[in-house]
């Protein structure tokens, strides 16, 4: 990934001069018009949903659409995090997201630092095989990866030949281990790898340096960020799934920020107001995140692009 | 030389042991699975008791079933309104923000806030925008005059709620990749075209669109192979309904496999799926090699 294969933006505000043609002012006013109404229209669900958030029930309920409240209320987000535990959902995306992108980031450019720059018979023939993998789609392995997480051995109360108890199903485990070391992870880190100079590699073996060191202390390092484009990813993606956390987890007390939204608005149908505080909640964290990294967003999404 | 040799299988050894880790996991939650769905598609596995293997008759079975087929009409109908709506607004949105001017940053970041939105909390705001009585986009309608639908459960409507929906959370994203191509096609095509005093459509439609033809072709494989695989949306959304207009195959195989735990039937369902989309992924996949290749 080059840096010019990324969108940029210089805005160089030029000096209104004297003399600029009344029809190329025209056509910027056009511009900002239609820019802006578009702005509007992808906005409006989330001023939409915010609205309702705050708004009393009877304001909710009522036509035409009251586009601000004056009667802020606090009470849909008390009465989201009440009815459901959200608070514990929160945590468990987190805590699940979280470990997503630490095992994948270490696993993915271990793998991805062996296939792009040590010699080993078994690298192009492996690494072909990863890719080709990335091609199967995840329903084929849906319903196998269950049968493998129940019979893991030792796990969940199996003996060594894996039957006897539920194995990994129902646990965190069971979300986490198939996701550890994502193909998408080894592919992207590879890549990155390969664009880092070897020398650096030649002169720390003659010093002395043992191949994890060097990988830990002089390649990972220049890495930073495409780790971070890989940790936002990856992070994104645990945090928004949701049909296999509920596939594998029965435990209401383990359920997900996606999981428990989704039982909320099947369960309380008519508490759309709790219903959009809970929504924006499980949005919110994404939105920091992006608006904090914004950089390696885009990046990671001219990656994907380019590269399938 | 012996140390050479030494030395290169020293750093073989590490590599190996560097890949061990990423190699295991993906033996046990990939190389085992796919074999496994294989296998269990020839049997009547349930969990809980049976396990026999009873040759083709899901295969047979999976023939007769109205309602899989169903869903990938459903599928096919979604795919082909959108895919290429989603091709066209991604792409006029890249052309009009591929621009220097002040603001255009900012518009670029409003237009791509919806993809960072889960399915799930996009679906669950949009229950209530759809809402039929006190739903923004029914009371927008007021405005004009027209009694909105009551758009997810109505099975006119239902599947273009769906629609709606998706194109809102998805064009974003792909505007980013048409961004990126717009900025790879060589500027010194519109000077010379200028100097032939093209028009600006000419200059469109003879050096834009050919340019991005790559970037379309991947954009709209890789939208077919999403709508193929369907589920979030429609789960939450409309919940399959109304009248099965909205399920999806990987809905009916959720459904199949782990409510009613026919998993050995709803193997052969997902195996189905997936040679559907292994059509699709061959075809992205060549495109990529074709550009550049890889290994």
């Amino acid at each position: 990934m080059t840096a010019d294969s990324v969108p940029q933006t210089k805005s160089n505000p030029q000096p209104e001069r004297l003399g600029v043609p009344m029809r190329k002012r025209g056509l910027n006013i056009i511009f900002y018009v239609i820019c802006s109404v578009i702005a509007v229209v992808m906005f409006l669900p989330f001023y939409w949903s915010v609205l309702t958030s705050f708004k009393p029930d009877n304001e909710m309920f009522s036509m035409p659409i009251k586009w601000i409240t004056t009667n802020i209320t606090f009470e849909h987000y008390y009465n989201a995090f009440t009815t459901v535990p959200f608070g514990l959902y929160f945590w468990n995306s987190f805590v699940l997201a979280t470990a997503g992108v630490l095992l994948n980031l270490f696993f993915g450019s271990l793998s991805g630092y062996a296939f792009a720059k040590l010699n080993f018979r078994m690298n192009k023939p492996f690494f072909r095989i990863l890719l080709i993998s990335m091609m199967v789609p995840g329903i084929v392995t849906m319903i196998p990866s269950v049968y493998v997480l129940r019979h893991i051995p030792f796990a969940g109360g199996n003996d060594l030949f894996g039957s006897g108890g539920y194995g990994l199903m129902n646990s965190f485990w069971g979300i986490i281990l198939p996701g550890a070391s994502g193909t998408f992870a080894v592919f992207f880190m590879r890549q990155f790898f390969l664009t880092l100079p070897s020398d650096m590699m030649e002169t720390a073996r003659i010093e002395g340096c043992g191949e994890f060191r060097i990988f830990w202390r002089i390649y990972l390092p220049l890495t930073k960020p495409a780790l971070a484009t890989l940790a936002i990813f990856t992070f994104q993606a645990g945090w928004n799934s949701f049909l296999w956390p509920m596939i594998v987890l029965n435990d209401p007390a383990k359920a997900t920020i996606q999981m428990g939204l989704q039982a909320f608005s099947y369960n309380y149908q008519t508490d759309y107001g709790p219903m959009m505080a809970g929504a924006l909640v499980a949005i919110l964290p994404i939105l920091v995140l992006f608006l904090m990294l914004q950089r390696y967003f885009i990046q990671g999404i001219a990656f994907s692009g380019i590269k399938g | 030389m012996a140390s050479v040799n030494k030395l290169g299988q020293h750093q073989a050894r590490m590599a190996y042991l560097f890949i061990t880790p990423t190699m295991l996991l993906f033996a046990v939650f990939m190389v085992i699975p796919v074999v496994m769905a294989l296998y269990l598609s020839f049997t009547n596995y349930d969990v809980l008791s049976s396990h026999d293997w009873v040759g083709l008759d899901n295969y047979r079975r999976l023939a007769g079933d109205a309602l899989l087929w169903q869903t990938f009409l459903n599928v096919m109908y979604y795919a082909v309104v959108f895919v290429p709506l989603n091709l066209l607004i991604s792409l006029l949105l890249a052309m009009l923000l591929n621009k220097r001017k002040v603001g255009v940053k900012l518009f670029r970041t409003f237009y791509y806030l919806p993809t960072l939105t889960s399915a799930v909390a996009a679906a669950t705001v949009w229950i209530w925008m759809l809402h039929p009585e006190y739903g923004l986009i029914n009371g927008l309608l007021a405005y004009l005059g027209i009694t909105g639908p009551a758009w997810v459960s109505q099975t006119e409507t239902a599947m273009l709620s769906i629609i709606v929906m998706t194109l809102w959370q998805s064009v974003g994203s792909n505007m980013i990749i048409y961004l990126a191509g717009l900025q790879g096609v060589p500027e010194h095509l519109y000077e010379s075209a200028r100097l032939d005093g093209a028009s600006r459509f000419a200059c469109f439609r003879y050096i834009t669109w050919p340019q991005l033809r790559p970037t379309t072709f991947l954009v709209s494989v890789m939208a077919i192979i999403g709508a193929l695989q369907l589920f979030d949306q429609a789960f939450v959304l409309t919940q399959g309904g109304p009248a099965n207009v909205t399920k999806t195959p990987v809905y009916l195989i959720y459904q199949q496999g782990f409510n009613q735990l026919q998993m050995g039937y709803a193997s052969a369902q997902a195996f189905v799926l997936a040679m559907a989309i292994l059509v699709f992924s061959i075809i992205s996949m060549r495109i990529t090699k074709a550009e550049e290749p890889i290994v």
